[in-house]
């Protein structure tokens, strides 16, 4: 481990013990907060009275400071859902396993908000709800894929082999994530190419990008929020044996 | 013993117990004949349309029979120990279980090639074709055999692992249904289909490679 310094080796060797990390993101969380509240209000005031109406769309484009983000967000946190499986199943952390699992139903709202966008979207601009084009197919598979994690883990009752089960899902499952990013340059779709991450300049204007981009940061926050939640109330269930969940429930109940 | 007379003694044995249990064979083949003699019932007779969706019914209901057919690929193995034994065994695990994924294929992937053809005539669809449904049968059933290993090992310690299993192996059938259901779309317009063939042979080597190694993985987490 000579490339991680010692710092923040040591940081995720404390990350890793359940009592710490339920003290440490107990801690953590109303800096979140503030700052996803911070985010979100200045991403909608700027997506939504700063920025320029769109020339050809007119104000319906103002749904891209929803849909792109939640997009954006529902594969990134499915390969953050794989990597935390991956290393619970390497290194049988505990913390990793519910990393991963507390990440599921997220990941799986953002895909269906990101779907449901673009359908609300896709109706005045394309005239459809829907179409069976590569990008609109590939995400729709990606919820069945996180519904898929979520009632394995549901259906195995001894949640340590729950969590392994769930990791190599979610491993095989990745196959998918290079598809659906590609989706848009390897087929010719009625879903437009990317706008943003395009190596040069990105073809979208500036005021429309700063709150763009400000909704995907906020959004990174009400993940992490979310997942946190999630995760501690697992860890709770989990180590509801344990003695220091015991010294806390008898200290707040005193 | 060594790790290619492993193999195929897995290979043999598996043979042997399904000519034993001959139902197993005959019910996925049933099946997919039973579900094709529906859609004409249910969606009408008409020629040109019957012609125009026979492609994606033959590779649907094939998909729906390899599905059905998964279960017992590690299920009676598992119940009286001898999975066990396997994993148990010096020899990598993925290898014998690829041993016996291609048993499961032999046994319930191949009569389905066999009577395809001939469900595509009832179908009406044009001679030229069939060929090109029987290559897509030949590469994309092994992928659904393979593919669907990872979900039966996932869920054969689970008293009630159908519904999920179907969650877990369609979405990841998928890609091939897309490939092959267009191939046999193009063929029948007197299209060229190499692309599609060629990804379709991609998409099976890759998973002759990579899905015996999550289906050891699992089988051991079930065991455990």
């Amino acid at each position: 481990m000579f490339l991680i310094p010692d710092p923040v080796a040591r940081f995720f060797h404390r990350m890793a013990s359940p009592p710490h990390f339920y003290a440490f993101t107990q801690r953590l969380m109303p800096w979140l907060v503030v700052i996803f509240l911070l985010l979100t209000a200045a991403g909608l005031y700027g997506g939504l009275y700063l920025a320029p109406a769109d020339y050809q769309q007119g104000d319906s484009y103002r749904i891209i400071y929803i849909h792109v983000p939640s997009a954006w967000m529902s594969l990134f946190i499915y390969v953050v859902m794989a990597v935390a499986g991956a290393i619970g199943l390497v290194w049988r952390i505990k913390l990793a396993e519910i990393v991963a699992i507390s990440s599921a139903p997220v990941g799986a709202s953002f895909t269906f908000i990101a779907l449901v966008t673009g359908s609300l979207w896709g109706k005045p601009m394309w005239g459809t709800w829907w179409v069976w084009d590569a990008r609109l197919t590939s995400e729709l598979i990606l919820l069945f894929l996180y519904l898929g994690v979520i009632g394995l883990y549901g259906a195995i009752d001894d949640k340590r082999t729950a969590s392994r089960a769930v990791a190599i899902l979610a491993l095989v499952g990745v196959v998918n994530i290079p598809i659906i990013h590609y989706s848009v340059e390897w087929w010719n779709t009625l879903h437009q190419g990317p706008t943003v991450t395009k190596m040069d300049k990105p073809s979208i204007h500036v005021t429309m990008l700063i709150p763009l981009l400000l909704m995907a940061l906020s959004f990174k926050f009400y993940y992490v929020i979310a997942m946190l939640q999630r995760a501690r109330t697992e860890l709770l269930l989990r180590e509801r044996n344990a003695q220091w969940v015991k010294a806390m429930v008898s200290e707040s109940t005193q | 013993m060594s790790l290619s007379r492993a193999f195929f003694a897995v290979i043999r044995r598996d043979l042997v117990l399904a000519l034993r249990r001959r139902s197993e064979i005959a019910n996925p083949l049933l099946f997919f004949i039973l579900v094709i003699t529906l859609f004409p019932l249910g969606i009408g007779a008409q020629p040109h349309l019957l012609q125009a969706i026979a492609p994606g019914i033959i590779w649907v209901s094939a998909l729906l029979a390899a599905m059905l057919s998964l279960d017992s690929l590690f299920r009676s193995d598992f119940d009286d120990g001898s999975l066990e034994q396997i994993l148990l065994s010096p020899h990598p695990t993925s290898v014998l279980v690829l041993a016996k994924i291609i048993a499961h294929w032999l046994v319930t992937g191949l009569p389905l090639l066999i009577v395809a053809p001939l469900l595509a005539v009832f179908l009406g669809m044009p001679n030229h074709s069939l060929g090109i449904l029987l290559l897509t049968l030949l590469l994309g059933t092994p992928v659904l055999s393979l593919i669907g290993a990872i979900g039966v090992a996932l869920t054969v310690g689970l008293r009630r692992g159908g519904m999920i299993l179907s969650l877990l192996v369609l979405p990841l059938y998928v890609p091939v249904l897309i490939f092959a259901g267009n191939a046999v779309q193009m063929a029948s317009s007197g299209l060229p289909v190499n692309a599609q063939i060629n990804i379709l042979i991609a998409i099976l080597l890759m998973a002759l490679v990579l899905a015996p190694l999550p289906t050891a993985a699992a089988l051991k987490m079930s065991i455990s």
